[in-house]
């Protein structure tokens, strides 16, 4: 038998004998093998901002919305009509066992002052337990307490954006900020979120007492009123659970007979996420196979060459057969050709690859992730290419007649 | 026992329709050490001879005994390794690979013999000093004469210790000068280590080197001018 490093010295020969053929038929794996990396990278940068989302968003999270689904086969948008209180979230909290923590939201978009400063921002009025339901650890500070929330006390929490874009490099617990001129105490600030799944900054927010809202600031249709009721079921095999009770507890409390539909909505938020995350990886499936396609085609390229210079080198192979060589060491030799072409060309792709979805991301602000097992994929999809589009023309090869070979022009 | 034994064997193509009778029931002993130059008109079946006795070929019918065993019944791979062991092939052509230096082409046989690659390179350098071609082996086969290739191609052939040399019209692109040089070097061979030559040639002063002669006409042996010890 012939030794490894030989048959790889007399393949790197041939393969440099035709050094332009040799590196367009790599071209055809560069491409592949860089367009699967690229690929899988957006994918997984997606997922993974997808899963960074779900966990800033807080797990295991419900939310009722005010208005039905469907009306009487009428789509009505969720949120369309005021009818949740803050009495439903209390009773939420008193009967749903499912639940661990409940916060009432009634928010809207009002001017903020503090010195010379000046900002447009999301005000959310709600109680302390928003800090629960969401996962959100304060910075500074303290939360707002269950008397400030019943009092409707000007107390508030703030951002991180906020903080910077009024405070700059100020301390601001204790300060005095004015939202919509109504002078408000800040107590406390909110650890950052960053962006979430819509783009927007979750840190670009300030929170005060859901009654200061309701009776300083928004207004209310009817006393208590709020737009949205976060519930946090205490795990995640809780959240049907926890769904299917609050469903209950509130038609009771909406007086809804049988036959009407209900007047509020429950999304199960981390479920719509899950759902968003496993589209991420069927995508990245998708765009993966999409991109193997390049790959393979790419070995379709090494077949025909490597079938060329099978026919080019017949001779060679005359005279290696002429002098010992048996079947296996004709096949090796031209399947480790097959094999180095594919190798070489995984590797420059792996590197295009790379530096394709950094160059990628930095145009087009697309997060993405360059996973170790993509690179021992697409170098081992490589590799089996080369093997797989290499044996046939090696079988071929191996096959020849010794005195036809020889006789060969 | 002869090294050689061939018995009835015949060799038929058939082209289309036609059938050639390359070999017509062709027998003969050849001993170990002799000098055979094989002759006869183009045509007459001394190649399909040649190939059959290099085991690149097998008969249509009849017998090979080589060494005393049958060549007949064995594989491919069964017959490369016989090639490998104990043939050894000059060519009219010379056949070096063109891409490859003197030694590497030396040490062709010795890497499909599984010879670590010191060892090769060693041999490989004996071997071509021995064709008088020391010093050369960084030369590829377009930076040497005819006659320096001939003789690259014959330290190919010694360098697995072959017992027999099997060659082809070897002196059929060299002039005369060169011709004779290569056959010096073959009868010293053929002398010095008791190897085995079996030689076709058209040319009756290259003959002469030998010391039986076989005349091949129309895939028969016309005569056989040599003693056989039995
Ligand atoms: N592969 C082949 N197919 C068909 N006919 C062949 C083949 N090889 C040789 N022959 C025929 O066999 C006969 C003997 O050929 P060959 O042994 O090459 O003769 P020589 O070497 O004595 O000139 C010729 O008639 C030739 O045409
Ligand atoms: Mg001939």
């Amino acid at each position: 038998m012939m030794d490894i490093p030989s048959t790889i010295k007399i393949s790197l020969r041939a393969l440099r004998a035709n050094k332009m053929r040799s590196a367009l038929t790599m071209l055809g794996i560069i491409i592949g093998v860089g367009a699967v990396i690229a690929m899988l990278a957006i994918g997984t940068g997606a997922s993974e901002r997808i899963e960074e989302q779900i966990s800033s968003m807080g797990s295991n999270l419900l939310m009722v919305l005010p208005g039905a689904t469907t009306s009487g086969g009428v789509r009505m948008g969720a949120g369309t009509q005021p009818t949740l209180s803050t009495g439903d979230a209390d009773a939420i909290r008193k009967d749903c066992p499912a639940v661990e923590y409940v916060a009432p939201v009634h928010n809207g978009v009002a001017q903020v002052v503090y010195g010379g400063q000046n900002w447009s921002t999301g005000v959310t009025g709600t109680t302390a337990s928003i800090l629960k339901v969401r996962d959100w650890p304060l910075v500074q500070g303290r939360p707002f307490t269950e008397d400030e929330t019943r009092s409707a006390a000007k107390v508030s929490l703030i951002g991180q954006t906020v903080v910077e874009s009024l405070f700059g490099g100020i301390n601001p617990v204790g300060r005095i900020i004015m939202i919509k001129k109504i002078p408000f105490m800040v107590v406390g600030t909110l650890d950052r979120k960053g962006q979430s799944m819509l783009g927007q900054d979750q840190d670009d927010i300030i929170l005060i007492p859901v009654t200061t809202a309701q009776k300083k600031l928004f207004g209310a249709s009817f006393p208590g009123m709020v737009r949205i009721i976060m519930v946090k079921a205490k795990s995640a095999g809780d959240m049907d659970a926890a769904e299917k009770q609050i469903v209950e507890l509130l038609r009771q409390r909406h007086r809804i007979g049988q036959r009407q539909d209900d007047d509020f909505t429950v999304r199960n938020l981390t479920q719509m996420m899950r759902a968003a995350e496993q589209s991420a990886k069927v995508m990245t499936l998708l765009l993966g196979a999409i991109a193997s396609v390049s790959l393979i085609v790419g070995g379709i390229g090494i077949m025909n060459i490597m079938l060329v210079s099978v026919t080019e080198r017949t001779r060679e192979i005359g005279i290696r057969m002429a002098v010992g060589a048996r079947t296996w060491d004709i096949r090796m030799q031209f399947i480790i050709e097959a094999l180095t072409l594919s190798l070489i060309g995984g590797v420059v792709g792996i590197v295009i690859g790379i530096s394709g979805s950094g160059a990628l991301s930095a145009l087009s602000g697309w997060a993405t992730a360059v996973s170790l097992p993509s690179i021992a994929l697409a170098f081992g999809f490589s590799g089996a290419v080369g093997i797989f589009f290499g044996f046939y023309p090696a079988y071929k090869a191996s096959l020849l007649d010794p005195i036809e070979a020889l006789r060969h022009e | 026992m002869a090294l050689i034994e061939v018995r009835d064997i015949n060799k038929r193509y058939s082209v289309g329709d036609v059938e050639i009778n390359a070999l017509n029931g062709v027998s003969l002993d050849i001993e170990k050490g002799e000098f055979i130059a094989v002759m006869g008109p183009s045509g007459s079946g001394k190649s399909t001879f040649m190939n059959i006795l290099g085991c690149l070929d097998r008969p249509t019918s009849g017998r090979y005994l080589l060494e005393g065993s049958d060549v007949a019944g064995l594989g491919r791979d069964e017959l490369a390794a016989i090639r490998n062991r104990k043939l050894g092939f000059v060519f009219q052509g010379f056949n070096l690979l063109p891409r490859a230096s003197a030694l590497e082409n030396v040490e062709l046989p010795l890497v499909y013999n599984g010879l670590p690659a010191k060892e090769r390179g060693e041999r490989a350098a004996e071997a071509l000093k021995t064709v008088g071609l020391g010093g050369r082996e960084k030369h590829r086969p377009n930076q040497m004469s005819g006659g320096q290739q001939q003789r690259v191609a014959i330290a190919r052939a010694l360098v697995n210790n072959a017992s027999i040399i099997l060659a082809d019209e070897p002196t059929g692109n060299l002039d005369t000068l060169t011709s004779a040089g290569i056959m010096e070097l073959v009868a010293r061979l053929n002398m010095e280590s008791n190897i085995t030559v079996i030689l076709v040639t058209h040319e009756s002063d290259i003959a002469a080197y030998s010391k039986r002669i076989i005349r091949f006409l129309d895939g028969r042996i016309l005569s056989d001018a040599g003693v056989v010890t039995t």
